[in-house]
């Protein structure tokens, strides 16, 4: 927005425009039976064919954001990935909401990739908060400009103007924004014009708060929604991955497909020649239909030479974990005092205790795939879901050995994004496997296949400890987390460095640094180095926070009940906004007393602490702040469940969470973010979980992997707290609190206090024993 | 060639006739609101209706449905106002949307065998489909909702 003006540029010259031109968009069949057709955008998710509006006329572009039509039609661009959240819808109300449009307006475009769009990501539950002060400046600068055009009209001074629903008025005469774009406008602002732009009061916010259907929601109701795997190109043949036997390092030695040439609709077999390095040792198996492609692999034999890591199990990652924790390895983080050494032995009692968290397959409902081709204009298209395009781009311009500008990411929705499609990695055998025959490639992994290729959640390894003087006061606390890290696998520069100089993963550590006064505080980062070769550590919903917390929420019961407190008041006692504590403007105002108030919220919510409960049944608390310091996300649990004294089966009953995540721009929404986090945690807490051996994860379809379904869904209660800070994300935080608060609640119930995830009957009847 | 009936029309796909129903229907036929999800029948997000019975069609040969009768998402209802659907957008039951097709076939089916269904069997039918999003909680209470508007008794 450097330059924000008026650009009455054709639209015809805008490359979305003219994207259809390069698909063809149905099936032999197809066209012979008069179906209709389906469509290859979705761009515009509100509409079967996903084709975004066009203009009527030169419309007036603000912004890059938008533009606004002669009908007053609005249109918005949006750089996230629609996955299930909705968020192009949330984002174009915060910027109709200050430009001042009626809602039945405003159209959403998910944009192709291009450089101008900047950072390309959807994940870390950004997207609300990041997209918060430019969509609402974008707005403001429209209505801004809108406002002088009729005052400049009308002969009068602006400041007597005001915008409302579409329209400007002077209290007498009105005039539409239709009718001011039509008559041409040319507005521009100076960066410090813009950031002087007046914002309207939140009091005056007319969408944002309200209740807004979701642009992208009816077509999910009717088939129409168009996700990465209804890709079609004219010409595509369909591939399959046949996978190496290990992530990294692996190399073929030879391919007989003899066999295979019986298989009717077999075309041949690519060996990938990778330059990117992202999957060596990869065979892509082709055919005239999938099906076709999928029979040969069971025809073709291929010798491969395994990688370093093909015996690797998971017990070896972990004795690895606890070897790092043992060593002085890893980045400490900047905490008030990170020195910890005099307060431990100056303590009177200390508390010591290892948490352990098993690898958890993604699991999103649509395997990954993607269609990959060369256009004929030389652009390398790829048509697949994806959540970071900036990370994938230079990656796939190294694959294919051409510069990032000609390639460009066409937008779908994703079945399933929560982390996985973060990695595009799933896209590079795709683009080689076209590169290589020449053709448009349509590259669809089985279940099976994407389980293995899984950028898993790591593993982790977690020793805490606790250290009180002689009236059992806290005087200091240590934390060291050890597991696989996908930001140092993936993008290494987006780590910041500790106290020691050393870098670490903030998503893999996010939530040790909590928001408890504890005296000195030792957070320490560790990275997995075999964790690493072996598989491609993923983010996944709520990634570190996932673990961090479980063992941090958890040791804080253990620790009050060492000393004989009350596990809600001894949180409660030490969330105290104080120095680092305290928080500042703009995400994080109030600091740890806002953590406090989410706590006692659902300690009132759910009747925490009441005593005519059955036997083996009790309610847990736990509390978090989200993602991360940086962004808190005031979070706060309380699980209900009960404990089956014979089997150690756990049933729960009901879950409550309260919330303060600022501004809530988008009310049902986030409720729905909250509830289906929330019920992730405890599938992750509860049902999931898998584990390497011979290198790889040993668990590939819902055979032996079973995700949290409908029969052990229980009553999901949310609340959020009324406040017109920033608004921060949702679409992680409510996973991050759940396992903490159902191992305390087992714990209340039985006694058994359980140390790992997944949690399984049996722990639960070992710990009872024990 | 194998003939059947797809959506109220007579239509005969030249596949092989082993191919799953799954992929004729979406790569040989072309609609694509039939997805898939896990290739053994245990997520549901493949169901259609064979012949009225929620099916799926992952683990359906082409070559079983000679013959039958099969209904897809697409042909629910003409204009995508079943019952079923509309409760879907009341509750704004989908996230990612991607299980929903499944879902929603599963439901409508669930209703005709029970229009009167307990939340046991609502929860003992609609296990058998995944959902990633967990938007379970509104997909119990949409087909609760259907089933009212479809003239069950008010269960809820």
């Amino acid at each position: 927005m450097a330059n924000l003006m008026s650009r009455l540029k054709g639209s015809d010259a805008q490359p979305q425009m003219t994207r259809r031109g390069f698909l063809v968009s149905m099936t032999a069949a197809g066209v012979a039976f008069g179906f209709p057709q389906a469509s290859n955008a979705a761009m515009n998710p509100a509409v079967p064919d996903g084709t975004p509006i066009a203009p009527n006329g030169q419309p007036f572009e603000p912004s890059m954001w938008y533009w606004i039509d002669a009908e007053g039609q609005v249109n918005v661009n949006i750089i996230r990935a629609e996955m299930g959240q909705h968020v192009g819808t949330a984002i174009a109300r915060i910027l109709a909401d200050e430009l001042e449009v009626a809602w039945e307006n405003v159209h959403i475009t998910h944009v192709d990739t291009a450089e101008k769009w900047g950072l390309m990501v959807t994940g870390g539950s950004w997207s609300i908060w990041q997209s918060w002060p430019v969509y609402r400046q974008a707005g403001a600068a429209g209505r801004t400009a809108l406002i002088e055009a009729a005052a400049a009209k009308w002969g009068v001074d602006a400041s007597g103007l005001t915008a409302r629903d579409g329209a400007v008025t002077d209290g007498t005469q009105s005039i539409s924004y239709g009718d001011l774009v039509a008559e041409g406008l040319d507005r521009s602002f100076t960066e410090d014009e813009l950031a002087a732009l007046p914002l309207k009061p939140h009091a005056d916010l007319r969408l944002v708060g309200q209740d807004v259907h979701p642009l992208d929601l009816d077509t999910k109701t009717t088939g129409q929604a168009i996700y990465g795997l209804d890709a079609k190109v004219d010409g595509m043949v369909y591939g399959v991955p046949m996978l190496p036997p290990t992530r990294y390092g692996s190399k073929v030695n030879s391919v007989d497909d003899s066999a295979a040439k019986e298989v009717k609709g077999y075309l041949e077999t690519v060996v990938l020649d990778d330059p990117s390095g992202t999957v060596p040792g990869w065979v892509v198996v082709l055919g005239k239909t999938l099906h076709a492609a999928r029979m040969a692999t069971y025809e073709i034999s291929v010798d491969w030479t395994a990688g370093e890591t093909a015996d690797v199990s998971e017990d070896d990652i972990q004795a690895r974990s606890r070897e790092l924790i043992a060593s002085d390895a890893g980045s400490i983080l900047h905490t008030e005092q990170p020195e910890t050494s005099a307060v431990f032995d100056a303590a009177t009692e200390t508390l010591e205790a290892e948490y352990t968290t098993q690898s958890v397959l993604h699991f999103q409902m649509e395997p990954v795939n993607a269609t990959v081709f060369q256009n004929a204009d030389g652009i390398w298209e790829t048509h697949a879901g994806n959540q970071w395009q900036s990370l994938i781009l230079p990656t796939l311009s190294t694959a294919l050995e051409v510069p990032a500008d000609k390639i460009v990411m066409r937008s779908y929705m994703l079945g399933g994004g929560f982390g996985r499609r973060l990695n595009g990695d799933y896209i590079v055998p795709a683009a080689l496997a076209s590169k290589a025959v020449g053709k448009p490639v349509k590259l669809v992994f089985s279940r099976e296949e994407d389980a293995q290729f899984d950028s898993i959640r790591s593993p982790s390894v977690q020793k805490l400890r606790m250290a009180f003087d002689d009236a059992k006061a806290v005087t200091g606390m240590e934390h060291h987390a050890a597991a696989g890290w996908p930001t140092q696998v993936m993008t290494p520069g987006f780590m910041p460095k500790g106290v020691n100089e050393e870098p670490y993963d903030p998503f893999a550590i996010d939530g040790a640094d909590h928001w408890y006064t504890v005296g000195a505080h030792r957070v320490r980062a560790i990275s997995n180095d075999l964790a690493n070769a072996t598989f491609r550590p993923g983010w996944l919903r709520s990634v570190g926070p996932g673990w961090t917390n479980f063992a941090v929420e958890s040791f804080m019961d253990e620790a009050a009940h060492k000393i004989g407190a009350d596990p809600l008041q001894f949180r409660l006692d030490h969330l105290k906004a104080e120095g680092i504590n305290a928080g500042s403007a703009p995400n994080a105002v109030g600091g740890a007393s806002r953590q406090a108030a989410v706590l006692q919220r659902v300690a009132e919510m759910s009747g925490y602490g009441k005593t005519d409960l059955p036997e083996g049944t009790a309610i847990g608390i736990a509390t978090t702040f989200g993602q991360s310091r940086t962004m808190p996300t005031w979070t706060a649990a309380a699980v209900k469940l009960a404990v089956d004294a014979e089997t150690g089966e756990v049933a729960v009953e009901k879950m409550w969470l309260a919330f303060d995540c600022g501004t809530v721009v988008d009310p049902d929404g986030a409720r729905a973010q909250c509830e289906g986090a929330a019920l992730w945690g405890l599938s992750m807490a509860l049902h999931e979980g898998t584990r390497i051996e011979d290198g790889k994860v040993i668990d590939l379809n819902l055979g032996s992997y079973t995700p949290l379904r409908m029969v052990d869904v229980p009553d999901v209660e949310v609340a959020f707290v009324e406040s017109t800070e920033v608004p921060v994300g949702l679409g992680e935080p409510g996973t991050t609190v759940i396992a903490p608060a159902i191992a305390n609640a087992i714990f209340n119930a039985t006694g058994a206090r359980v140390r790992h995830l997944p949690i399984t009957p049996d722990a639960i009847l070992a710990a009872k024993d024990s | 060639m194998i003939k059947f009936e797809l959506n109220g029309r007579q239509i005969s796909v030249d596949a092989d006739p082993d191919m799953p129903l799954l992929w004729a229907i979406r790569d040989e036929i072309g609609l694509t609101g039939t997805k898939f999800g896990c290739g053994i029948g245990a997520c549901g997000a493949c169901t259609v209706h064979i012949d009225g019975t929620a099916t799926r069609s992952c683990i359906t040969y082409l070559a079983d449905v000679e013959g039958l009768s099969v209904t897809t998402i697409e042909g629910l209802d003409e204009e995508g106002k079943h019952p079923v659907q509309e409760a879907w957008r009341n509750l704004r039951v989908p996230q990612c949307g991607y299980c929903q097709s499944g879902q929603i076939m599963q439901a409508a089916s669930l209703l005709q065998d029970m229009p009167n269904p307990s939340d046991e069997d609502i929860d003992a039918v609609m296990t058998g489909n995944l959902c990633r999003c967990m938007t379970y909680p509104r997909i119990r209470q949409a087909v609760r909702d259907a089933a009212t508007a479809m003239g069950g008794s008010d269960n809820g």
